[in-house]
Formats: structure tokens, sequence, C-alpha cells
């Protein structure tokens, strides 16, 4: 038989690899979620003190439900305004102020994380003093979506950029309804650009520690605050058990979705 | 063409109403900053200075003339080799990867984003910590050779510019890997096809063809990769030792222990306005050569 | 008839009494807040008790300079309550008044940083100096010179802390400088004795000296006491804490008050409360730390009790690191970045 066009050797191998190294850190990290050892580096025998010592006191869970709802409400937020301004910037790419607005979507990538945290601290409470505007978790939600819009949008450029407009030129003809045609014609095709967007969001929200600590206030402790506030007393295999269970829910989720998403076979 | 300058202003104004204001608008306070007084005990006192410009290039002796100091360039010249670095090893990493990827059946796909994904749902300090176990001493993989009858530190990377590299390339690969994905993703394996009867071989075929296709992915991706990597310092500290500064924990520096935050903004501003110029001539020189507009 | 109704009204008020006598909100370190003496406080007093963390002093002080933290109760060390109160961000508590002042030890009575006991209530202390190996080592670290000006046998081993604070201040008790001067030449002093050390040095890290010196990667290293000991205990390798002879750096966390904290009596109520020797035993059984007052060794576990680590030698001074001029922390900055650049 023929080689399937475009095929390289080794890119298999390769890409195993890539895996391979994607996920032995996520092992040795399980693996020590049962270090009976309360120095987190040191291995003392298997146990689950940690994962007990989870469920029956609070703080790290309810900073892990925190981050997740802070991730997901800022990762959709920041999705849908990148889909809009990457539509108009990479189609209309001449039309007057969008390499101002290029500029002004890639700048919170440009500004060190501590900058970020301190002004954006400065700012809110600003608007407090002022006008009396203090979301609590909502100002975190805020912060978030403006460092995730560029993550959103990088992807989502990528993939517009030399996109066929052919087809939605002839959905526009066919429905004559710019929603319509975008809804059922262009996002489809974006889709790959979005969802790479959306996760690269998801995780960049998840992870943030610097901006997140100083503008949260009482009850709105994150994960990553958590774990670096445990830095001066020694961070324990708590950790280890708190993103086992993360990594455990999001494997079971992706599992569910690839069985339900699997086209039926004829 | 299709839509009106007006409803052009429409598609980007959630971005401007949002990053503008809670972006934009802090910076400038950031800005004002870098001009004024240091408050002895952190923050600043009202007044104009440009002092904190000043301290970035010279020092002042103590008959308080000028003199040249390097230390401030050597840092920044470091952190931008090491950012360098690592968006080109990311990209090397990724390419074959994301090629493969967008190769497979269209269900396979998106479970593979996932699968790049996950690992990175954890915390980034935790992740570091997880390669400090492999990477040391009597780590996990010292201690499987000494039982093969290696002595201890056999195999020790920790502390080492090796181990730099393994945390940031592992920290950023999904920021290149990604995009280029969601760019090859669209392409027409048709063209490979008719490549490979054009040119002699298939390297030749993915120099002329997978990778000019590739571009918009990959100028999104080494952005995503190269510009945040630029500040980036827990790998350098804990997987390095931190034995030589970083731009990041420099500006860290001066917000926190050293309480000079005109200094942490002025060395911050500049780097933005260093970043800022190195896009605004890449987008010229690519619109000279047609390729795809870095953004600015 | 007016009994029964009193009786009832108690009843009633004992009901809701965690609504009545509202909330407290603490800002800490993380395990650094004992979860049976929070519900301990909030059985006894009914207040409502919610903990947030945060990772350093810095962090803390740009917050509270910020304003409108909504916090009532956090935990700066001595050199930042001296910040603190300077900048008008501490409330006077009268902590001096408070019932249980008394049960501090004399020693801890209006410290330096709190002359007059306005603000702060006594927390958890501790020193900073070296943790070392001593199998490894082959002898006692007794001088902070084996430390600064090493032998050729740790080249390579030695670990240092990652930020200057406590690190320039052990050079400057070894050097016999005074902290926080403003004199170039001590400042060049000092900065020698850091490059001399630097080819010694295996990492500038504070986070993971206990592993290190677990597996060997370093054979000494900066550390803190309580940590150190809980080295010693969790690795059961040969770890020791060292107290040198020129001395040591301590810190002293206290609980403190900001101004326009909502819950002010509420948390004054919480300063009196851990300066009771039964309270502050189970935060020190909990955080493994030392604390001010008299008494509470009574109610601490035996093995912390006894622990060499917090017990410093009578003949071993303790320094406390202060607040220094913007002049001296200028100086401290510039060593510090010269030697990392």
């Amino acid at each position: 038989m023929r080689q399937p066009v475009g095929h390289y050797p080794g890119l298999r191998l390769w890409t195993a690899l890539f895996f391979f190294f994607l996920y032995a850190p996520m092992v040795v990290l399980v693996a020590y979620s049962f270090n009976v050892n309360k120095l987190a580096m040191i291995w003392g025998g298997f146990s689950t003190r940690w994962y007990v010592k989870l469920f029956t006191t609070g703080g790290i869970g309810e900073a892990a439900m925190n981050s997740l709802l802070v991730a997901v409400i800022a990762t959709c937020f920041a999705v849908a305004i990148a889909i809009a301004a990457a539509l108009v910037l990479v189609r209309e790419a001449g039309f007057r102020g969008a390499g101002l607005s290029n500029a002004l979507i890639s700048m919170p990538l440009i500004v060190p994380e501590i900058v970020t945290a301190v002004a954006t601290l400065m700012f809110f409470v600003m608007l407090k003093n002022w006008i009396g505007f203090d979301l609590g978790l909502g100002n975190i939600i805020i912060a978030h979506c403006v460092f995730c819009i560029p993550f959103a949008f990088m992807p989502i450029r990528a993939r517009l950029q030399d996109m066929d407009l052919a087809l939605e030129q002839a959905a526009r003809d066919l429905y004559a309804d710019a929603w319509k045609a975008f809804r059922f014609v262009t996002l489809p095709l974006l889709m790959p650009g979005v969802v790479a967007g959306a996760m690269l969001a998801f995780v960049i929200s998840l992870d943030d520690f610097i901006i997140t600590q100083m503008i949260s206030g009482p009850g709105t402790t994150t994960l990553p605050v958590y774990i670096y506030s445990m830095i001066r007393n020694g961070i324990t295999p708590e950790v280890n058990a708190a993103s086992t269970i993360l990594i455990a829910v999001s494997t079971a989720l992706v599992t569910v979705y690839w069985y339900v998403s699997r086209p039926k076979k004829t | 063409m299709l839509r009106s300058t007006t409803s052009n202003w429409f598609g980007v104004a959630p971005a401007w109403l949002v990053i503008g204001i809670f972006g934009l608008l802090p910076m400038f306070i950031m800005l004002a900053i870098s001009f004024m007084v240091q408050d002895p005990y952190g923050g600043v006192e009202w007044g104009f200075s440009t002092e904190a410009y000043v301290q970035f290039l010279f020092e002042r002796d103590l008959d308080d003339s000028l003199i040249l100091n390097t230390i401030y360039v050597n840092i920044v010249a470091r952190s931008i080799g090491l950012a360098a670095m690592t968006t080109i090893l990311c990209l090397i990493i990724g390419l074959p990867v994301a090629y493969f990827i967008a190769r497979q059946p269209e269900d396979k796909r998106n479970l593979y984003m996932l699968l790049i994904t996950i690992p990175f749902w954890t915390n980034l300090l935790i992740r570091t910590y997880a390669w400090i176990l492999i990477l040391t001493r009597n780590g996990v993989v010292d201690a499987r050779l000494q039982w093969f009858g290696f002595e201890p530190g056999t195999f020790d990377l920790l502390y080492t510019n090796t181990a730099i590299f393994i945390g940031l390339v592992y920290s950023y690969l999904p920021f290149m890997v990604l995009p280029l994905y969601a760019s090859l993703e669209k392409m027409d394996f048709r063209l490979i096809e008719a490549a490979s009867d054009l040119y002699a071989s298939k390297w030749q075929a993915a120099r002329h063809v997978i990778i000019p296709l590739a571009r918009p992915g990959i100028v999104a991706g080494s952005l995503l990769v190269f510009i945040p990597s630029i500040g980036a310092f827990i790998a350098p500290e804990l997987l390095g030792g931190g034995k030589r500064m970083m731009l990041g924990s420099l500006i860290y520096f001066q917000f926190a222990t050293a309480r000079n935050w005109p200094f942490g903004a002025a060395v911050s501003i500049l780097l933005m306005a260093f970043v800022m110029i190195a896009l605004l001539v890449y987008a010229r020189a690519a619109k000279g050569q047609g390729l795809p507009a870095g953004g600015h | 008839m007016k009994k029964l109704l009193i009786a009832l009204a108690a009843t009633t008020a004992m009901a809701t009494a965690a609504q009545a006598e509202g909330e407290l909100n603490i800002y800490n370190w993380v395990e650094y807040t004992s979860p049976e003496m929070i519900a301990k406080f909030e059985k006894e007093t009914g207040i409502k008790v919610t903990i947030d963390t945060y990772d350093t002093n810095e962090t803390l002080l740009a917050k509270l300079k910020a304003g409108g933290t909504g916090y009532d109760v956090v935990m700066p060390s001595q050199h930042f309550v001296e910040i603190m109160v300077k900048e008008g961000l501490l409330q006077d508590t009268g902590v001096g008044q408070m019932a249980n002042y008394k049960n501090l030890d004399p020693r801890w009575q209006k410290p330096s940083w709190d002359p007059e006991a306005k603000y702060c209530a006594p927390w958890q202390w501790g020193t900073a100096s070296v943790a070392y190996r001593k199998d490894l080592y082959g002898k006692e670290l007794t001088s902070l010179k084996e430390f600064f000006e090493p032998d050729e046998a740790v080249k390579g081993k030695v670990q240092v802390f990652k930020s200057p604070d406590e690190v320039y201040n052990m050079a400057n008790i070894y050097l016999g400088k005074p902290f926080c001067s403003e004199d170039a030449e001590d400042a060049k002093a000092v900065q020698a004795l850091f490059e001399g050390q630097k080819p010694f040095v295996v990492t500038y890290n504070s986070e993971n000296q206990n592993d290190n010196l677990a597996n060997g990667t370093s054979i000494m290293a900066n550390n803190w006491n309580g940590f150190s000991m809980r080295a010693r205990m969790d690795s059961k390798t040969d770890i020791h804490y060292a107290y040198p002879k020129e001395g040591v750096v301590g810190w002293f966390d206290s609980a403190c008050v900001p101004v326009g904290a909502k819950n002010a009596e509420n948390a004054k109520k919480f300063l009196d409360f851990i300066m009771k020797p039964e309270n502050i035993a189970l935060q020190s059984n909990y955080a493994r730390y030392s604390n001010a007052i008299a008494g509470s060794e009574a109610f601490m576990d035996k093995d912390l009790a006894e622990a060499d680590e917090l017990k410093v030698p009578e003949s071993v001074p303790v320094k406390f690191g202060q607040a220094c001029s913007p002049a001296a922390q200028k100086l401290i900055d510039r060593v510090w970045t010269k030697l990392l650049q």
C-alpha cells in the first residue's frame, strides 16, 4: 500500500515522546500525593492521609472551587470578545484603528504580572473609593478576563488568517442573515481555533497567582493563592492530592466527552 | 468590503471596553508611578523624578556623579536570550506534534488537544516541584539508576541550565502547539500531494508548503511563548538555582523586597516599550514581504 | 414572668449568636492558623471566622497601603509592624490593657516594634540560621564563618535564602556591622563576603532547603528553626539547626488590626483570646513554632516543648530585623542585585 500523503517517518514516535514528556511529571505528582511524609519530596511510604485531610478540612477545596468558577467565566467572556475582535481584525485588516486594536489586545501579554497586579489593585481601589465599584470575586473575574483575551485571540486569529471566504459568502447569499451565516458556517470553520484559544485562556486563568492575590478580598482565595501561601510553612502532599483530583475529574470528563462525541460507525 | 467601519468598531468594542478600562488605564497609573518619588516603605510619594530611569543605566557614586552600570542591561539581555531559546525549542518540538494531530481523524483531534492541556490544570509551582523530583539527586530517575548499581548523584540535573530549559519549555509548550494546530488543521493535504510531485523530497515539500501554511500559527505561538517567558522566573529560580537573576525576578524584587516601586515600574515600562517596538518592526517587515502581520 | 422572658431572650440570643456576633476575617499564611484554635474561638464567642492567605509580608503591606482590603486581623512580622505603624495602617487596639496581656513573657512585653503595647498581640516567633547535615559535614557548626567562608569540603553544597532580608542581617552579625547601615563601606564588606561565598553556593532558594538537606544536594542551608525541626522529624536524617556563637536573626509575627477593619471589636476579642496560654498552645502545636505566652508550655506537645531547635542557648544573641531607611535599603538592594547579576 502506498504511504498516505503528507506522511513523515517518526512523527508518531515524536508525538509519543512529546506526550511522555508532558505526562512524566504528572505521574510523579500523582504518586507523591500518596506519600505519607509531610515533606513533599521525601518518600515515606504509601498513605491516603492527604486525601482524608483534603475532604475533612475546607480551605483548599473551597479555593479550588473559586479557581474553577473564575476560570470558566473569564474564559467564556474572553473567547467571545476574542472572536468578535479577530473577525474584524483579520478580515478588515485595513480599517483605521486595526493596528491600535491589535496592540491593545496583546498588551496584557507584555506587562509583567507583578506590574499588572499592583496597577490593577490601585485601579480597583480607586474605583471603589470614587464610585463604590466592588464586585468581590467579580473583580478577579474581570482582571482574569483581561489577560485571558490575548491567549484566546492568538489561535483564533491564526485560524482565521488565510481562511477561505467563499463559503461564508455563499452562505450569506443563501441565508441573507449575517448571524446565521456566522452561526452555521463561520463558527464551525473557526472551531479548532476557538477550542485552542479557550483551553489556553482556561489554563492561564487557572494558574494565575500574583494578580489574583493582589486584588482578592476576604473569602476569595483561589487555589494558586492557597498553594503559594504554603511556601513559607512548607508545601505538603495535600496539594498533590488536590491536583490529582483535578486531573482525575478532568480526565473523566474528557473520556465521557470522547464517548459521547464519537461518530457512530455504520 | 463586507462591513462598514461602524460595525468594525462594534466588533472590537468589547475588547476595547475590557482591556481598555481594566488593562490600559491601570498601565497609565504605572507610567505615572515610574516618574514619582519612591516612598521608603513601598508605594510612591507625589513629586516628579526621572531617577528610576537614570538608575536603569547608571549608578550614583558617593559624590553623586553618574557611572555607567550594566547590571540591569545584563539581566535584560539574559532574559531575552532565554526567552528566544525557549521559543525556538518549543517550535522545534511542537511543530511535528501539531502536524501529526492535524492529520488525525476529526474526532480524535479535540481529544489530543485536551490531552495536551490537562497537565496544565495543575499549578505551575506543583508542576515545577514534580520536575525537581525527577531531576534531583536521589530523585525519581537517580534512585532507579541506583538499583542498577550506579552511584547516587549519577543523574543530577537540578540547578543546571538544562533544568531551566526543561522547565521553561514544559511550561510553554501548549502555547506553541495549540495555535500551530489551529492553523495547520485547515490545511488541504492535496497541496502536499501536489508538492510531493513537484519537489524531489518530502523535506522540501515541508519547507515550501507546510511551513508557509503554518506561518500564522508559528507567529501566534511564538508571541504566546516568547513574550510571557521573558518575565518567567519560577523555573530559573527553582530549577536553575536562582544564582542569576531574571527580569521577572528583578521586577518582582523591586516591588517586594526592595520596595522601590518607581524603579520596578520603570523597568516594566522599558520592557513593554522594547517588546512593542520589536513587534512593530516585525509587522513592518512582514507587510513588506507579504508575511502575515504579527499584528501591529 | 420576667425571668422567663429573660431566659427566652437568652436562648434566642444564643441560637442566633453566630449572626448576632458577626464575623472576623483573618489574613494569614497557609498552615499557620490552627483550625482547632479557631473552632474554639468560634464556639466561645459565636463569631464566624473566615481565613484567607497570602505569601509575603510585602504583599500584605502593598494591599494594606492600597486600602480597603476588608481584613480584620493580619499577621505581619516585626519589621513590618514598624512600617505599618509609621504608615498609619494599624489600629490602636490598646492591647496592653487587655485582660490577658499580663500572660506575656516579660521578655516580649512592649517589644521595640510596639513599645507602648498599643497595636499587636504576639502570634509566633522563631529564628533564622543555618541547618546542616551533621553526618555529612562531620562536625558541629559553631560559627557563621563556616557558612560564609566555608571549607572546600562543602563546595557546591551550601544553600542560601533567595531574598536578602535575613541572610544580609546574618552577614552583618558575622561582620559585626549594625543592621540597616547607611555606610557604603559596610555594604562593600557584606558584598565581598557574599561574593566570596558564591562559588560554594548550590542554590539561592528559600523553598526546598529541607528536601535538599535530606537528599544531600546541600550539606548546609539557610533555614528557620521550626522548619528545620520539621525536616529532622519528617526526614529521619541527621539534620541539625545551628546556633552559631555570633548570633542568629529573629523574626516575630504579631496579630494586628488594620485601620478600617469592619469587625474591629471582634478582632480585639481575638487578640485577647490568643494571649491565653491554653489557646496559643493549640496554635504552637499546629504551626510548630514558639509563642510568647508564659505558661503555654504546659499545654504544648512534648516533642515540641523539648525540641532543641526552639531553644535558643543563653549565650547566643537573637537580633531582630528592623525596617531600614530607604538609603540603607538601597544599599542592600544593590549588593544583592550585583551578586545575582
